[in-house]
């Protein structure tokens, strides 16, 4: 103080650099200032000290110091035979494996799953990677091949047509229902007290459905001569590239900037053929395996990643529909978000699976897995839906304004800036649901799917297998596995939102 | 001078019952610039979002450039296309860069190739004198600079004309003279402006005409000498004595 207290000083030493007191810096001072800095939080150390004692140790002496590693049966697995308290039964997990990840598939078709897994694994993670390339060609294999590619995989069967016999397929349909509602009419107005009227419009309709048989018969009648060749996978392939390649060409742009469009379909058409050659799709394909043979967590990440895909468009649409200024799609939308959303999960399940089949037409079915998965894809779309209003609604009016100012449609102003910004807000909420949809799937084994959980549960009555800790060591290996691809998408979405809010941080 | 440019006749607009334009007729030249100003709530913004449409109005008709948009705001897409926008609060987009802001519409409405179009973003974002910022988000700069992106991204359309509403309001008083540099630098051009704004020492240097809006109507236009020197309206009198001291 002497030296301050006059009112001039001229320092002569210059202090030399010495380390900081060991009690404030490194573990020591980390513990002291962090972890026992007032009496409160010596309190909760402590707590937590108890809590992590009480559960950490527990949980690692069932699942590693007590577990028993091997064994071929339940022998292995018992207190009296091992000489302690056995934890886990890991051999048991080791011996249903294979149940638990394709239930009942057929062991000589496993590949085709093990192999779907790669293809999804090749695909989704250089998606999911920003520094990579080519997300666009990545997107689109992975978004719409990879699901066809799967499903003949998976499920086996080949194609009797292509795009022109479909095309003419569903026309045909869609005629024969006009002309059949017309025929209805007809018959009601036979006996209804308003009779002119409805004969008046079932004629009129089966009329309208008559012209249109005749604009539709000559791809009809293509469509019958190509299946009466030989051929007819690849006859109609050949037609149906030939035409959505010059619809493809004349779109781009015709002779001026036409040829990139026409190439690219072209590549798609080659690559197509590649893939129905390889998989023998044009006679027969791959031998066929009923849905209800899948199981296991086969069952649980095509239920899964389909609702995760699919619900996330059905929100937007949803949301953007809740916010449309046309009354009947507004009315629409909210009517349908809120009707799925005041009814369980559960109910959506039995409903889809055992009411729908009375409602359709005899002849008419749905594979019970198809079911299962538009039920879950609109129950989970309409929470994304409020998901994503909640984003949308957090856009400034100026935004759009802006947007439309520089003359912009409707269309790009939603997809290049209110989406982007929306999407952005609500990335924790949207990996929200897809995490709970991911746990959700362990509902379809009430409707008879057996899931990674269904199987496991089918697995605990194997009298092989029957010892005390079974359905403890079938739980916690269901719950890693759970927690693995949870925690997973968990972080992914930090990753995600921490690398798309780069303009958030100054 | 030339025929008119934008041409506004007896347009009449309601927000429900009450009724916020009434009867203006406006006629702007090829090259002129018309500061609009008058009390909030005048209706001084509304009359230039109708001209790109922003706002719909119930009765009159707007010709932009031989385009005529009527009550049922057909051909909004090409009027928009020919008139360039800068808002008081910038409505930049905070998810692009600086760049992509500018490049955005020339890509999207115009069908300009990436690299032209980011040849031309570049060219006007040096005239606005930020070319080196092209590469940052717009929350990373100050209001000044996101107004003069803002401009440069109105620009980079080749608008025939450019509304500004109220562009220097949301600045601090620092950030001002430099949005209103560009703009008079956009004058000195001979672009198109209309402009509604408090700035009367701006309305004095660049306006070839100020309109006086009171109570969604036009209570005068005159030459900026004119008006500041002999106003003739009671109205505009009040005005002119409450902001010029």
């Amino acid at each position: 103080m002497t030296d301050i207290a006059s009112s001039s000083f001229v320092r002569h030493d210059l202090v030399s650099e010495r380390p900081a007191p060991v009690k404030t810096t490194g573990f020591i001072g980390w513990v002291r200032t962090r972890l026992f800095n007032s009496p409160t939080n010596i309190l909760l150390t402590i707590l937590g000290a108890l809590l992590l004692w009480f559960t950490i140790i527990p949980s690692v002496r069932f699942l590693m110091v007590d577990a028993v590693w091997s064994g071929s049966d339940r022998t292995a697995c018992l207190s009296e035979n091992a000489g302690f308290a056995v934890g886990a039964c890991w051999p048991y997990i080791q011996a249903k494996l294979p149940q638990l990840i394709y239930g009942f598939y057929p062991e000589a078709e496993r590949w085709r799953v093990n192999l779907t897994f790669v293809l999804a694994a090749v695909l989704l993670v250089p998606l999911l990677v920003p520094r990579l390339p080519a997300k666009g060609l990545n997107a689109g294999l992975f978004f719409f091949a990879f699901p066809v590619v799967a499903f003949f995989l998976l499920h086996g069967g080949g194609i009797k047509g292509f795009g022109l016999s479909w095309t003419a397929g569903l026309l045909e349909l869609f005629d024969e229902s006009i002309i059949g509602a017309g025929n209805v009419l007809l018959n009601l107005s036979k006996t209804s007290a308003v009779a002119p009227l409805l004969w008046a419009a079932g004629n009129l309709i089966v009329l309208i459905g008559t012209a249109i048989h005749w604009l539709v018969f000559p791809l009809i009648w293509l469509r019958d001569q190509i299946q009466d060749s030989g051929q007819s996978v690849w006859v109609d392939f050949a037609v149906t590239t030939v035409v959505v390649c010059l619809i493809a060409f004349f779109l781009g742009g015709g002779l001026r900037t036409g040829w990139r469009a026409l190439a690219s379909s072209f590549a798609t058409f080659v690559a197509i053929a590649i893939v129905i050659k390889l998989m023998g799709l044009d006679h027969g394909g791959l031998p066929i395996v009923l849905t209800n043979l899948w199981g296991g967590l086969l069952v649980t990440l095509v239920v899964s990643v389909t609702g995760i895909v699919t619900s996330l468009p059905i929100g937007i649409a949803l949301a953007l529909g809740r916010r449309s200024t046309i009354p009947l799609i507004r009315i629409f939308s909210i009517a349908f978000i809120e009707f799925w959303r005041g009814v369980p999960l559960i109910t959506v399940l039995f409903f889809a699976t055992y009411m729908l089949p009375l409602f359709l037409p005899g002849n008419f079915t749905v594979d019970g897995l198809v079911r299962a998965l538009i039920g879950i894809a609109l129950f989970t779309g309409a929470y994304q839906a409020e998901n994503v209003r909640g984003g949308l609604a957090a856009i400034p009016r100026g935004q759009g304004e802006a947007a439309a100012a520089l003359g912009l449609s409707w269309w790009k102003t939603t997809s290049l800036i209110v989406l982007p910004q929306a999407l952005r807000h609500v990335i924790p909420n949207l990996v929200n649901s897809f995490i709970s949809l991911f746990k959700d799937t362990s509902l379809v084994s009430i409707v008879a799917l057996f899931d990674l959980l269904g199987s496991l549960r089918a697995s605990f009555s194997d009298p092989k297998w029957s010892t005390p800790s079974t359905a403890f060591t079938g739980f916690a290996f269901a719950g890693i596995i759970y927690f693995i691809f949870c925690f997973g998408m968990s972080r992914y979405s930090l990753f995600v939102e921490h690398r798309l809010n780069a303009h958030r941080r100054n | 001078m030339s025929d008119p440019i934008v041409k506004i006749s007896g347009l009449n607009k309601w927000y429900g019952e009450f009724h916020v334009l009434r009867d203006i007729d406006l006629e702007v030249r090829k090259g002129e610039r018309i500061v609009i100003c008058g009390p909030s709530g005048s209706g001084k913004s509304t009359l230039i979002r109708c001209i790109n449409a922003l706002e719909e109005f119930q009765e009159g008709e707007i010709v932009v450039d031989g385009i005529e948009l009527g009550p049922n705001l057909k051909h909004i897409d090409a009027v928009r296309r020919e008139v360039g926008m800068v808002f008081q609060s910038f409505n930049l987009f905070p998810h692009l860069t600086v760049l992509d802001n500018c490049t955005l519409a020339p890509i999207w409405v115009r069908n300009i190739p990436k690299r032209d179009a980011e040849a031309t973003a570049m060219k006007f974002l040096e005239r606005v004198k930020i070319p080196h910022q092209a590469n940052k988000f717009p929350g990373q700069m100050s209001g000044g600079q996101q107004q003069r992106v803002a401009i440069a991204r109105a620009l980079t359309m080749n608008p025939k004309v450019m509304l500004f509403d109220e562009p220097t309001s949301a600045l601090d008083p620092e950030m001002v003279k430099e949005v209103l540099d560009t703009m008079v630098d956009l004058a000195e051009e001979g672009m198109t402006m209309l402009v509604v704004t408090h700035e009367m020492g701006f309305a004095r240097e660049v306006a070839n005409r100020v309109v006086f809006m009171d109570a969604g109507q036009i209570i005068e236009a005159n030459t900026p000498n004119e008006f500041f020197a002999s106003p003739q309206h009671a109205r505009t009198k009040l005005f002119l004595s409450q902001i010029l001291r």
